[in-house]
């Protein structure tokens, strides 16, 4: 789960780890509001979105003064940002962060990652802040330093010096910056973060060590135990069918083709998407309708997907395994009689209780079209929706 | 042979009181596999489909003889249950429970680091071996015994991949699904390995997704040390960067874990990839026919 940076900055506020003072404003009148509290000389109106690139893409401005807060508050409001990371849809900007102005010395990144290799999270900190961190490894990976964190002690105060010193913090900063990491460590651990990152971590002429930004992920899989950083959730910045999905447990992504699917499992979900394009089609979404999946659980996924104007045909691939084949056929039933089905269905059923599906579907009303194979069942949905 | 379980592995299902365990310990006791018992917390002392309850790993295995753990305990206690069968020092568990939180894994590695244990999964299908054992939630049926391994990360792909050797007329000698989490016990070296020393086993199907870079470490070991013929299946060609895809592993971040980066790397190592997930059976016959082993390999 995203959460935005002004969200990210006061939960790391919590574990020490310094952040400039900042208000969110929602309103042009909040912002002004919030900037006259802050009373600094300058302060910065940042776009609040779940996407990096925002500077990039005028999403962040410097105002010198009370009018400036307005002006650059009004234009970034309701304003629609298109970077690297929203798509050339972009995503319309809904709250701003005012922020007090900083006089940044040096930017560099400090992150926190989980190494799928060791099995291990690691720090990772380079000199070269403010850039993209990919990239520095790409060009100059030798400016990357990271150290691996045994879970059973955590982050060590000798590692962090050692990235401190590494990166070339001034000396008289490092123990700050110790305190910064050990900080931001703690955060991760203790809200189960799967991403820390802190993009530019800054030197300020007046000697602190801050973050000037700060983008935190959650683990989806823990959100169970971490309430208050379920309360962060922005419905706005996620796919309304993705919300109205994960409330079914369904594992639902969407994409721009125009064949919905319906599968069992990630990764014949992924593959049903891939062997779709290789006959040429192009798929509106992926969707794992699970293991566990009942009759009402498919009779939404149905609804989902159906609820996407561009779908113009349906290919449901079912490999029963604790999924049964019959229950998904009357799923299928069921929702093509609720929704009204008015694009082609092409159906696979392969599996646990196979026969006892087919036959519920010969059975029905429901003009299906059945598949022998995976193959078999993309060739036929790509030539029907042409 | 096989590799990891057979026909005498005595097999206790933690958290077997639960309904989906239930379910399924009766489908592997269909299968003839030996569930010798079962450990729900409070409830020792009951029995359930004729197979013994107890309250700690410790008493089933003293008691039962035990040597594998199949857990289907819920994601926030899946943890503990594992470490808990590490401790009673089974040889394997294998984790089905999907959904764990990744800092919990992450301990739970730390914890079996110089232990006896191997653990599979979590968030995987199981392990079977064709006729003899199954361990797990596949579908039994579509499994017959012969002479080639499978591993993958995937559940479903695993059993299109087991269906359609058997409609080959391909047997199987164990499939094995190492699950789709970014931290899992068994990877796909561990497997290949014990596959590699199979006697029975001539040939394997190794499938992957995006995420991670476990399939280019696999694909580099193949070819330093495999003697027998791989094949290889990647789902996730067309999955948009920074989307994740089911699975807690499966996502391309930072330009890794891309399809195509896999299936360059496992060709470069000798790998023969499928185009498709429909003719993953089909690119092994290839191979076996390139290789003069497809007579050996065709068990019915």
């Amino acid at each position: 789960m995203n959460i935005h940076e002004y969200q990210g900055k006061e939960i790391l506020r919590k574990y020490g780890v310094a952040v400039p003072n900042g208000t969110v404003a929602f309103t042009v009148e909040e912002a002004v509001e919030a900037a006259k509290e802050l009373g600094t000389q300058v302060c910065v109106v940042k776009a609040q979105i779940h996407a990096g690139g925002r500077g990039k893409a005028g999403g962040v401005k410097v105002a010198k003064n009370l009018e400036e807060v307005r002006t650059y508050a009004n234009e970034i409001l309701g304003k629609t940002l298109v970077t690297h990371q929203t798509g050339p849809e972009g995503k319309e900007v809904k709250r701003l962060l005012i922020e007090e102005g900083c006089d940044i010395k040096k930017e560099y990144y400090v992150g926190l990652v989980l190494d799928r290799a060791t099995s291990r999270v690691v720090l990772m900190a380079s000199e070269e802040g403010g850039t993209e961190i990919e990239e520095v490894a790409a060009k100059t990976p030798e400016k990357i330093f990271k150290e691996e964190i045994d879970p059973a002690i955590g982050l060590q105060p000798f590692q962090a010096r050692r990235i401190a010193f590494n990166i070339n913090i001034p000396k008289e900063l490092v123990n700050q910056a110790v305190k910064f990491m050990m900080g931001l460590y703690n955060a991760y651990i203790e809200k189960d973060c799967s991403i820390a990152e802190i993009n530019p971590l800054v030197v300020t002429g007046d000697g602190k060590v801050m973050a000037l930004d700060a983008k935190l992920n959650f683990d989806s899989n823990a959100l169970y135990r971490q309430k208050d950083v379920l309360a962060y959730r922005d419905l706005e910045e996620e796919d309304a069918k993705e919300i109205e999905a994960s409330k079914y447990d369904l594992s639902y992504v969407a994409l721009d083709g125009n064949i919905g699917c319906m599968v069992n499992g990630a990764g014949l979900a992924m593959s049903t998407m891939d062997i779709i394009k290789h006959y040429g089609g192009d798929p509106a979404n992926f969707l794992d309708v699970g293991g566990g999946a009942t009759a009402e659980k498919v009779t939404e996924a149905f609804k989902i997907i159906l609820s996407d104007p561009n779908v113009k045909g349906i290919f449901v691939n079912i490999f029963g395994g604790i999924m049964k084949c019959d229950v998904i056929a009357e799923g299928v039933v069921e929702a093509a009689k609720q929704v009204g089905l008015s694009v082609p269905l092409v159906v696979r059923l392969e599996g646990t209780n196979v026969d006892l599906g087919k036959k519920i579907l010969a059975e029905s009303s429901v003009d299906i079209i059945a598949a022998e194979s995976m193959a078999d069942g993309a060739q036929k949905i790509v030539s029907l929706v042409k | 042979m096989s590799v990891f379980i057979n026909k005498d592995t005595k097999v206790i299902v933690q958290g077997i009181t639960g309904s989906t365990a239930l379910f399924h310990t009766k489908q592997m006791l269909e299968y003839g596999t030996q569930i010798v018992g079962g450990t729900t917390p409070g409830k020792g002392g009951m029995e359930v489909e004729g197979v013994p309850v107890f309250n700690t790993v410790k008493d089933a295995v003293e008691t039962t003889g035990a040597t594998a753990s199949v857990i289907y305990v819920p994601a926030p206690f899946a943890a503990d249950a594992i470490i808990e069968a590490v401790d009673a020092e089974l040889d394997i568990a294998i984790c089905i429970t999907e959904h764990i939180p990744v800092l919990d894994m992450v301990k739970v590695k730390r914890y079996m680091e110089g232990k006896k244990t191997r653990l599979v999964g979590p968030n995987c299908p199981g392990v079977i071996t064709a006729d003899e054992c199954k361990i797990g939630i596949m579908p039994g049926y579509i499994h017959t015994k012969g002479h080639v391994g499978v591993v993958s990360r995937s559940g479903t792909l695993t059993y299109e991949a087991v269906h359609q050797l058997t409609q080959a007329g391909l047997g199987q000698t164990t499939a094995v699904g190492i699950g789709g989490d970014p931290v899992n016990g068994t990877n796909f070296i561990d497997v290949l390995m014990a596959f590699n020393e199979d006697p029975e086993t001539y040939a394997v199907i190794m499938i992957g997704e995006i995420g991670g870079t476990a399939e280019e470490e696999a694909a580099e070991w193949v070819k330093a040390n495999m003697t027998k013929p791989v094949v290889g299946f990647i789902g996730g060609r067309t999955a948009p960067p920074g989307k994740r895809m089911g699975h807690a592993g499966a996502i391309i971040s930072g330009g890794k874990g891309t399809a195509d980066e896999k299936i360059r790397v496992m060709n470069e190592c000798g790998i023969k990839v499928a185009d498709t997930p429909s003719v993953m059976g089909e690119t092994l016959i290839e191979v076996l026919k390139e290789q003069g082993l497809y007579e050996k390999c065709k068990t019915h």
